[in-house]
């Protein structure tokens, strides 16, 4: 793919349908968040620029808590800098498969990273050169999914019964598993799992941000790299 | 009081897409050693677990391992049927049927 070729409809839509869980999993989620912003003070407006400007989950209820509890601004931005410290490995690890796209096309790839874009345009790329209209799909549908549910639930999201009720809650986790299970293809890439996530799941027992999630990610991925040397040696 | 807001709002974006553009801005400009492209090969696919593997055993914030968690049967399904069929689908479906089924039971 060159940079000045046309958009891809069919990557695009590909994208959008491997999108089709997330948007689903946000449901909820973005209902859950435009529900308590409001409680906390937002209008439906800043909720949604919120949603649109950020899209970060995590960092969205805790920014929201913190400021309903008149937590000042630098305390504020700086926990949301570190609970969203993992997109700094993701991106990371997304930059082999995008880096011959030009500058704009990975900034605004980058816009569009959250825990689940990521997984799902990883699994699809596997080691691989990545395609910017699949990605764009992804990422776009995803992101309307949670600025609407958002809106939505700031609007009128005390109207609306509990969706939890009917399993949607479980969406990104089933979304999850099965990327995992598609994924793990030989006993290295198994053995990175298992350990981080032993490491992970130790952790979150202690600490409630993500620190257990990069921790976990290092520790294994650089046992992954220790395991596929031996590997290599043995074979020698 | 809206403009704080606005203002809080719009510094939350920008710090965000800091964390998500650094690494990217950052390997634009010194390209990515070998060493460390080989261990970040192994990154996704220990974020997947790092991610789900918690989430189905400490749901509520603290370990459980018991049947009143309905994310352990609906877990262990949805994984059997993603392995079976490889359609998210079908995956999706059941899993959320059971994690509804559990909490009627």
């Amino acid at each position: 793919m060159t940079e000045d070729d046309g958009m891809s409809r069919s990557s695009f839509f590909a994208g959008v349908k491997k999108s089709v869980p997330i948007m689903v999993g946000y449901m909820p989620l973005g209902l859950a968040f435009g529900v308590i912003a409001r409680e906390k003070g937002l209008t439906v407006m800043q909720t949604a620029l919120m949603s649109l400007t950020s899209f970060t989950g995590s960092g969205q209820f805790i920014a929201v808590g913190l400021l309903s509890a008149g937590v000042g601004i630098p305390a504020i931005l700086l926990t949301n800098f570190l609970v969203n410290l993992r997109y700094l490995l993701f991106s990371a690890s997304m930059a082999p498969v995008v880096r011959k796209m030009p500058s704009i096309v990975q900034a605004v790839l980058a816009f569009g990273i959250t825990d689940e874009t990521f997984a799902v345009n990883m699994a699809e790329f596997d080691r691989k050169e990545a395609d910017r209209d699949f990605m764009l799909g992804v990422n776009i549908f995803s992101h309307l999914s949670w600025t609407v549910n958002s809106a939505i639930g700031a609007a009128v999201g005390n109207l609306i019964p509990d969706i939890d009720r009917f399993g949607v809650n479980f969406a990104l986790p089933a979304m999850f598993i099965a990327l995992l299970i598609w994924q793990v293809k030989d006993r290295n890439t198994l053995w990175v799992a298992v350990i981080s996530a032993l490491i992970s799941t130790v952790l979150a027992m202690f600490t409630r941000n993500s620190a257990n999630i990069i921790a976990a990610t290092v520790i294994a991925a650089t046992i992954g790299v220790i395991l596929c040397r031996n590997k290599q040696k043995s074979t020698f | 009081m809206d403009n704080k807001i606005l203002f809080i709002i719009l510094s939350m974006a920008l710090v965000t897409y800091l964390t998500r553009v650094g690494s990217l801005a950052l390997f634009r400009f010194t390209g990515i050693p070998v060493w460390l492209n080989r261990w970040l090969k192994h990154v996704p696919i220990a974020i997947l677990t790092a991610l789900i593997v918690p989430a189905l055993l400490l749901p509520k914030g603290s370990l459980d391992l018991s049947l009143q968690n309905p994310y352990l049967p609906a877990g262990i399904i949805a994984a059997a049927v993603a392995y079976k069929t490889r359609h998210i689908i079908p995956t999706l479906g059941l899993g959320m049927l059971v994690m509804l089924g559990w909490r009627l039971i």
